[in-house]
């Protein structure tokens, strides 16, 4: 028996191909957004590992330095890096903001980070071109994707920084690029103020008697010193010792320093499961809308192309064929569409991902997923279509 | 009469009660193998519905029907498969051809066969060889489309004769045909009927062609009634 689907696709192939471009245009963003989604969690997940570390120590009852704002003494690493089982103990900052470069700026998470070599926790672990910083102030490694080229002179602040080292996917858990700066340079960023404002400050605790008093000349001096550092960090990245397992370390810090501390499962939770929930939602409610829309579509097309064979379906039944292979026909045809999209949505897809500012991460178990539910949605959508054949009267076709 | 199509006290009502209209009043109609006859009649006098019940597309109230040696319709009785019926026993030739327009002329009457279970080949065969004595085998991998109206009402006689039907059933096939093919195309049936001794009832207004037929049946108000037509040029 000769395939009634294939050879009206062969028919009218220019429309079908013309509609499954269509449709797989709509299949490639329902792939995108899939992609967008994974590539969030692959940007949370790289964070993580990139920043080498086995534990997370942070301000108590926070959820750590990339959900909420965490500060810990500077001089808490000490103590860490003391305690059973703690490899490695290195401070770090963290401040999302606009770095400049001439006339363009680029947001960026600017972390701060202990410049004790690298294999220090919070480093970047590989380099794509220069080195690594080397000296306590000014210098910055940056992501590739900030657009910054090796010497380059950025601006942080007031402050200017040689590029000296180029990165590869360092970047935040929203996506930004990151650059690395001296963990001095980037408590000072933090705390920053303009100068107005630090003579201000000034007067107002001039002003103060308890601060200024006439007996104590030194106070204010002091009072204003304290004002002008920030003994702060974000974080204590935390690498442990072999045989070591990050719970029992995790708990010996909670009870000793009156920390929090994370490991990696639930810091993954957290920037998982709380950081991009709500984004996660979001693509989730688009991906149904554009799976209802695909559904709408192809059964729209699918009914429109039966109801122009309607004559023909009659004759069909007049002579004898089977409402199995009338209806296997339809389904035939809404399959072959859906194939059609899902090929043409999996190449658009797959051409345009490099060009989104964020990173997008075609998985094959999400294409699979998505063959599978583009054929569910053509089998469905081609019900309508079926249901009006299968109700043709074959005494359609004879006149009268 | 053990071949042809043969009927007897053949009614038909549509509705029930008040509003019922009786179609069909008792129509009867013999047609022997090899024979062509004509159906002709006026507008609304129960054409289409003896078309339809003749061609198992709808049932007849009451009344018998014989196609060939088997019993299809008796007195509210039928046979269970009318699909298979219509595929494998009754052929259609219509107004307008009808072709399938995504299949070429060969698979348009290979169909049919390949419907019924027969290898694509053997199918294809037998089309090519109807294909050729309607001599329209030239145009044999043409699409539908390609095809002149009167290859292409050649073509569909191909399909109705290609499952070797005891009974033809040819609803106006010579009414967008000029004179000249009108007549063309009632040779052919004559050919194919006399050729597979087929019963073919031509349905028509067509006043060129109803000199044609040796036996005609006039149908009026639901029923019909026999006489003998001039046969001409078909001697």
């Amino acid at each position: 028996m000769i395939s009634l689907a294939g050879r009206d696709i062969l028919h009218a192939w220019g429309k079908f191909v013309f509609t499954g471009i269509g449709l797989g245009l709509l299949i490639g963003v329902t792939l995108t957004m899939a992609g967008v989604y994974r590539g969030m969690v692959d940007d949370a997940k790289v964070l993580l590992d990139n920043s080498s570390a086995d534990l997370w120590v942070v301000q108590k009852d926070t959820l750590g330095p990339y959900a909420e704002s965490s500060s810990v003494y500077d001089d808490a690493w000490r103590g860490i890096r003391g305690m059973p089982g703690v490899a490695r103990a290195a401070n770090v900052t963290y401040l999302t903001m606009q770095v400049r470069l001439g006339a363009r700026d680029v947001r960026a998470m600017v972390t701060g980070i202990a410049v004790d070599g690298p294999g220090t926790p919070g480093w970047p672990p590989h380099l794509v071109a220069g080195r690594q910083i080397t000296r306590g102030h000014y210098e910055a490694v940056a992501d590739i994707t900030t657009g910054f080229k090796l010497d380059d002179s950025i601006r942080i602040r007031r402050n200017h920084y040689t590029v000296v080292g180029l990165t590869r996917r360092m970047v935040s858990s929203s996506g930004d690029p990151m650059v690395f700066i001296p963990l001095k340079d980037a408590q000072e960023a933090q705390f920053l103020k303009d100068n107005d404002a630090v003579r201000a400050q000034r007067r107002r605790t001039a002003a103060n008697p308890a601060f200024n008093r006439p007996g104590a000349p030194d106070l204010l001096d002091a009072v204003t010193a304290s004002q002008a550092t920030n003994p702060y960090v974000n974080t204590v990245l935390v690498q442990i010792k072999p045989g070591y397992r990050p719970q029992e370390v995790a708990e010996s810090i909670r009870r000793w320093k009156r920390l929090q501390v994370y490991d990696r499962v639930q810091m993954e939770e957290i920037l998982v499961g709380k950081l991009i929930a709500t984004s996660a939602r979001q693509i989730g409610m688009f991906l149904v809308i554009l799976a209802i829309v695909s559904a709408a579509i192809v059964a729209f097309i699918i009914y429109t192309l039966t109801l122009g064979k309607i004559r023909e379906i009659a004759v069909l039944k007049l002579i004898g064929t089977k409402n199995r292979t009338i209806a296997g026909m339809i389904l035939q045809q809404a399959l072959a569409l859906g194939a059609i999209g899902f090929v043409v949505g999996k190449i658009t897809a797959t051409l345009w991902a490099p060009i989104f500012p964020k990173y997008v991460l075609l998985i094959p178990r999400d294409s699979a997923s998505g063959f599978v539910a583009v054929m569910v949605i053509c089998v469905l959508a081609s019900l309508i279509a079926i249901r009006a054949a299968l109700k043709v009267d074959p005494a359609e076709a004879v006149g009268g | 009469m053990t071949n042809g199509i043969h009927i007897e006290g053949l009614t038909k009502r549509y509705g029930e009660g008040d509003t019922a209209v009786d179609a069909l009043k008792g129509v009867d109609m013999k047609v022997a193998p090899g024979e062509v006859v004509g159906l002709i009649g006026p507008s609304g006098s129960g054409k289409s519905t003896l078309l339809k019940c003749l061609g198992a597309v709808i049932e007849p109230t009451a009344g018998r029907m014989t196609l060939g040696d088997r019993v299809i319709y008796d007195d509210g009785w039928k046979i269970r498969d009318l699909r298979e019926l219509r595929r494998d026993r009754i052929g259609f030739v219509f107004q307008a051809p009808y072709l399938i327009p995504f299949l070429d002329v060969t698979d348009n009457v290979a169909l049919l066969p390949m419907l019924a279970g027969v290898p694509n080949a053997e199918a294809r065969r037998r089309a090519l060889e109807l294909l050729k004595a309607l001599d329209v085998d030239h145009r044999a991998k043409a699409m539908p489309s390609q095809l002149s109206g009167g290859e292409q009402q050649r073509v569909a006689i191909a399909r109705g004769l290609v499952n070797r039907p005891p009974v033809i059933l040819a609803d106006e096939p010579t009414a967008p045909l000029d004179s000249e093919r009108a007549l063309a195309v009632i040779r052919i049936l004559n050919d194919m009927a006399r050729q597979f001794e087929t019963a073919i009832i031509v349905v028509t207004h067509d006043e060129k062609i109803i000199p044609t037929f040796r036996r005609i049946y006039h149908i009026r108000d639901g029923r019909t009634h026999e006489e003998a037509g001039e046969g001409r040029g078909f001697e």
